[in-house]
């Protein structure tokens, strides 16, 4: 055998004694590929276990089945182009992408946003916050044999995917928002259409909690399956829900608060001792704090322009370019990216739905970014997975990967 | 329940034959694509954004359940369609190929997504600019992502295609030359 | 409440100003910039520092600039110290004929695969790492293609002409 497969029996033997087991067979270690099409990975990504038995002993990740190259594609695009990419990063929240990457930009170009258009991004950062979790925690339900939640849930979904439609037009990767604020206002059908999901939620997500929290068989599958402590959390760069669970409150939005998030009242679910259960109601507790802070920003909404007054990035409206000669000339130097950008690094983060999705911008001056690095919550807390598979069954590897919410899209970028 | 109405439901037409007490004869063919076309069994392979629009599509909203598709199966030997959803990556190649030389015939495949029929917005250098370089696709739904009533409708080409299709396609020469292209047996 | 200033000074004031130099704030954010050699001595005095405890890597990313001749490659470490709220960029610079970087696994497990994303783009050799070996690209890949003087597209592709791509 070959020496780390030695030393990694020797870690998953201690591991296992700690837990009062032993090791089953003594010559036969069975290798199983989990990945990359599997039922119950969410995305590709390939995980070849050795296993001894029904424990797991180790496991060798392959990820990069999805890649991308988005990072190449950035040093080509113009700014407002690359939302697009940012859009497919973690799919099931895009319009938090979006929203970080324009402050990215903001903040090197030095444009403030209007307070409405703020409080506007906020509504729709928290939706896609909610979107996010609840598909992580049905499909949580699905790995474990439930589907009945996620019907439920999805159906929810479709209103968020509604509200998306008033507000840009598309239902999942939304590139929404412009430089300086948003592409439009909230029209009324699409502030209806919020207060409708305000009021028509609730009752559905203690449905749906009513199903899995202290549901028995669930209960058995995830308490004390995969966990990690804070410290070791910390070392591997977890941030998000995953580290909350872990019993850290870090949040972006409460330690560098961004868009006027400090005006909203909300708290941080922390769990205790970061296993699989712990992250679900973490994230449960999170979608409730997201509702929170969506009635907050619709009831104090403030009136105002919904964009900055930078016409030199924020395309006039069409009227405007039709009859005024400066007008037609933004327009035409935005469209054809003869706008320059000024030169300078700047790095912002915000809380994704995975933990925080930083944007490390290096300008040069021109049109495109000269180097764009995407911190990517997955790529980074995936690494630990190894670690806590150890000494676990299979069973429990599906749920803790199902709970760990890695979206292939924001693994690979 | 004999007593429900239900309005409007189209049903599913019955080919044409001869009828008569207690009997029904009309083409081998047409009843053997009818009970393909009703029961197609999809194999999903979502790699990235589409995947989430197949799940929107499976939901009960739009319901793909109702079109006969009611079980998914992951495993490609009890699959009928290969749905590939999302980017794949030159690395996702092989593996596209090799689900699609475990399913058993008859097989279709309906590539969703800009993604999956040409490499979509990624013209880059680890994407594989479409599906169909290695392997023969049915029906290609655009869209990035396309809404589940585009990929419903695109289930519902493939439901033509399949009805109307003779028995034992591998045996005709056409298809024989379509899977020489691609190097399959 | 930890000044931008305080950090440079102690920064300073322990190594010197011939490893620890150029120190600039980029819309609030504190840069500087240190050679390959120091840098394992620099994070361990950061994650230590009974005051600043910078003890969180958000994140390492890779750029290459072609014309700085000697310094073509740098690798950009970015600390945050969760206690106090701080964040500290650090920045290397290393040849291109020679990129040899220390590894920072020892000291955070994260730095792992965001090495390996660094190899895997720019070409550095992480001194030290258990498993430099591609992550995202495909195996067989010879070449590094975040590299300013690579293409986007595949090189080897037939059917898109660039003229009408507008290439």
């Amino acid at each position: 055998m070959p020496t780390d497969e030695i030393k990694d029996i020797a870690i998953a033997e201690q591991q296992l004694a700690r837990n009062g087991q032993q090791r089953q067979y003594v010559n036969e270690l069975t290798t199983l590929n989990l990945g990359p099409t599997h039922p119950a990975t969410h995305g590709i990504f390939q995980n070849v276990l050795q296993m001894d038995g029904e424990r797991i002993i180790s496991g060798v990740q392959t990820i990069g089945y999805i890649h991308r190259a988005f990072e190449k594609i950035a040093e080509r695009r113009p700014f407002y182009q690359i939302t697009t990419l940012t859009d497919r990063m973690n799919y099931c929240s895009s319009p938090i992408n979006n929203m970080g990457w324009w402050m990215t930009v903001e903040k090197l170009l030095g444009v403030t946003v209007p307070k409405r258009a703020e409080y506007i991004r906020v509504i729709m950062m928290e939706l896609a916050r909610i979107a996010d979790h609840l598909i992580c925690n049905s499909i949580l339900g699905v790995d474990t044999g439930a589907f009945t939640g996620f019907l439920y849930v999805f159906q929810k979904r479709e209103e968020i995917y509604e509200i998306y439609e008033e507000m840009c037009g598309a239902r999942l990767t939304t590139n929404m928002g412009r430089i300086g604020g948003m592409e439009r206002d909230l029209s009324p059908v699409a502030i209806q259409k919020i207060r409708a999901f305000l009021k028509s939620f609730p009752p559905v997500m203690r449905e749906f909690e009513s199903l899995f929290n202290r549901n028995r068989i669930f209960m058995d599958r995830v308490v004390n399956v995969g966990g990690i402590t804070a410290e070791r959390a910390l070392n591997y760069g977890f941030t998000g829900p995953n580290l909350r669970a872990a019993g850290v409150d870090y949040d972006v939005r409460v330690m560098n608060p961004y868009s006027s998030y400090h005006d909203f009242e909300f708290d941080i679910p922390v769990g205790y001792n970061g296993d699989t259960y712990d992250r679900y109601m973490v994230r449960n507790g999170e979608i409730w704090e997201s509702l929170k802070i969506i009635e907050q920003a619709m009831e104090n909404l403030p009136e105002g322009p919904y964009h900055a007054d930078a016409p030199e990035y924020y395309l006039p409206p069409k009227q405007e370019v039709y009859r005024n000669m400066e007008a037609l000339i933004y327009h035409f130097k935005i469209v054809m990216g003869e706008i320059d950008a000024p030169v300078g690094e700047v790095y912002h983060a915000v809380e994704g739905g995975n933990g925080e999705l930083g944007f490390y911008l290096v300008s040069d001056g021109g049109r495109t970014p000269y180097r764009l690095k995407f911190r990517r919550p997955c790529y980074i807390f995936y690494q630990a997975f190894p670690e806590m598979v150890q000494g676990s069954t299979l069973s429990d590897a599906i749920v803790m990967m199902s709970s760990l919410n890695v979206i292939a899209g924001e693994l690979d970028a | 329940m004999s007593d429900i109405q239900v309005a409007n439901v189209p049903k599913i037409e019955m080919p044409e034959g001869i009828q008569g007490e207690g009997f029904f004869a009309t083409q081998f063919d047409k009843v053997v694509g009818m009970a393909r076309a009703n029961s197609l069994w999809p194999l999903p392979f979502a790699t990235s954004c589409c995947g989430i629009e197949f799940m929107a599509t499976m939901a009960p909203h739009y319901d793909l359940a109702r079109f006969g598709s009611e079980r998914p199966s992951f495993s490609p030997r009890q699959a009928d369609m290969l749905m590939v959803m999302g980017t794949i990556a030159k690395k996702m190649g092989p593996i596209v190929k090799q689900v699609y030389l475990q399913m058993a015939e008859p097989r279709w495949v309906i590539a969703v997504g800009a993604c999956a029929c040409s490499g979509g917005i990624f013209d880059t250098y680890s994407v594989l600019q479409g599906i169909d370089r290695i392997i023969p696709v049915d029906v290609y739904v655009p869209g990035c992502p396309p809404r589940p009533e585009q990929i419903l409708d695109g289930v519902m080409q493939l439901q033509e295609i399949t009805r109307n299709e003779s028995i034992r396609r591998r045996n005709l020469p056409e298809y024989q030359a379509l899977m020489e292209s691609y190097a399959i047996q | 409440m930890i000044t931008n200033q305080e950090i440079v000074d102690d920064l300073v004031g322990k190594f010197g100003g011939d490893l620890i130099f150029n120190p600039v704030e980029n819309y609030g954010l504190l840069n500087v910039e240190t050679t390959a050699d120091h840098i394992l001595a620099a994070m361990k005095y950061l994650y230590e520092h009974p005051r600043f405890k910078f003890q969180f890597l958000t994140d390492l990313a890779g750029i290459h600039f072609p014309d700085a001749k000697g310094k073509e490659l740098g690798v950009i470490y970015h600390l945050h110290s969760l206690e106090n709220n701080v964040r500290l960029i650090i920045k290397l610079y290393v040849p291109i004929e020679n990129p040899v970087v220390p590894t920072l696994v020892n000291q955070f497990a994260c730095a792992n695969w965001m090495e390996r994303e660094a190899y895997d783009f720019f070409g550095f050799d992480f001194e030290g790492h258990p498993n430099l070996i591609r992550i995202l690209n495909v195996e067989e890949m010879d070449y590094f293609p975040m590299r300013k003087e690579y293409p986007l597209e595949d090189a080897t592709r037939k059917d898109k002409i660039d003229e009408l791509f507008g290439r």
